[in-house]
């Protein structure tokens, strides 16, 4: 696996976009995504854990794991540091940065259940990639989904007047937008790919 | 009894049934379901993780403190996937292989997170054992719902068989992700039309 990180980030923020192209981070994406502020205040603290988390798991994975054959664990693992980290996270801007703490900090919490932070350690995993892909990945992996979070905000605050029928609202209307948000970025397919 | 047990599948299938319903669960639900045998292995996967951790929550909750309960779960829920990919990875490789993260992503599947909270924290070990298998065979019964036509139109083929002939053209458009979302859309408004909620505040899909 000798891809450029460079490639990673940029694959990973169009063609391989964590929402439009591996569904993941699904249910935040559709329950939080009714307004463009709190959406990109989301976007942002999953960008900021993605971030730290796949370095954290790169590491524990590479040098704990690994060495001594507990791979199976490494969903255990996975999650117990995703939940750390974020309940870390949260006390330091809480107690240093308190304008971002109430910006962010409702979100914190929702983020350990969020499947985009544990699918991006397990494909990291999978993919076999080393330090510098793997951060690439985190980070390309978040603003790729904030940016798909907050282009649904944008579109959903358009329409909440349009005449939907009432089967369709809520969730089935969000889905088939999301359908054809995933549409439009498939044309973005040739610029760059990674499997 | 046995009306207790029929009105849990019937809650837990049909009426409440957790994705199209409690929009739970979705992204495994988009993921896998470009095969008919995908969404099969994935949701056995999940009926198992589902009633055995209900089963296991529903024994410890008058052990476990209060504030610790969403750790503790999680643990039980992890433990049991780690079982679920073990068994794919040394029976199943080529399955394994195909769902890739997704069988441990079925950690963060919140059916499973939500059923423990909301059922097997406050009730018996065997109610709590078959709710978990209501739910799990809802979200069966949904994935494969979509699969078949994902396949059906993807691929021409069902369960792997090609069921046309060679005047049928594929629509590609069907196995990449933007079917996927277009389908779950139409089964949730055919779903919301059709099938009356429980009451009506329940309704609505948020």
């Amino acid at each position: 696996m000798d891809i450029n990180p460079m490639t990673i980030l940029i694959a990973s923020i169009f063609t391989n976009n964590m929402i439009l192209a591996n569904f993941l981070g699904m249910c935040s994406f559709i329950a939080v995504s009714k307004e463009i502020k709190t959406s990109l205040g989301l976007g942002q603290a999953v960008t900021f854990v993605l971030t730290g988390t796949s370095i954290i798991n790169y590491l524990i994975y590479t040098y704990l794991l690994e060495p001594f054959g507990l791979e199976y664990l490494r969903f255990i693992v996975f999650i117990i540091t995703i939940a750390a980290f974020v309940q870390l996270v949260e006390m330091i801007i809480e107690r240093y940065v308190p304008t971002l703490y109430y910006s962010l900090g409702i979100f914190l919490p929702l983020i350990t259940v969020n499947c985009a932070i544990l699918g991006v350690s397990l494909f990291m995993v999978i993919r076999e990639y080393t330090l510098l892909q793997s951060l690439a990945f985190g980070i390309g992996s978040g603003l790729g989904w904030t940016l798909a979070i907050v282009a649904l905000a944008a579109i959903r605050q358009k329409i909440k007047n349009a005449p939907i029928p009432k089967g369709l609202q809520g969730a089935g209307v969000t889905l088939i937008i999301t359908g054809l948000m995933a549409l439009a970025f498939i044309g973005l397919s040739g610029v760059v790919t990674i499997q | 009894m046995i009306k207790g047990v029929k009105n849990i599948f019937k809650d837990g299938v049909f009426q409440d049934n957790p994705v199209y319903r409690q929009i739970l669960g979705i992204c495994s639900a988009l993921a896998v379901t470009n095969l008919l045998i995908n969404s099969f292995a994935m949701s056995l996967g999940l009926i198992f993780v589902t009633s055995f951790s209900s089963l296991t929550v529903s024994l410890l909750r008058n052990y476990t403190p209060g504030h610790l309960r969403m750790m503790v779960q999680t643990l039980i829920i992890s433990a049991y996937v780690i079982i679920v990919d073990i068994v794919l990875k040394a029976y199943f490789p080529a399955m394994s292989s195909a769902l890739g993260p997704y069988v441990g992503l079925i950690i963060t599947n919140c059916i499973i997170m939500g059923r423990c909270e909301a059922y097997a924290q406050k009730n018996k070990p065997l109610p709590s054992f078959l709710d978990g298998i209501a739910s799990g065979i809802g979200y069966m019964l949904v994935l494969m719902s979509i699969a078949l036509f994902r396949e059906f139109l993807g691929f021409g083929t069902f369960f792997g068989i090609a069921v046309v002939g060679d005047w049928w053209t594929n629509w590609i458009f069907m196995i990449m992700p933007p079917g996927a979302f277009f389908m779950l859309g139409i089964i949730l408004w055919l779903a919301n039309t059709y099938i009356p909620a429980k009451d009506e505040k329940v309704g609505g899909a948020q």
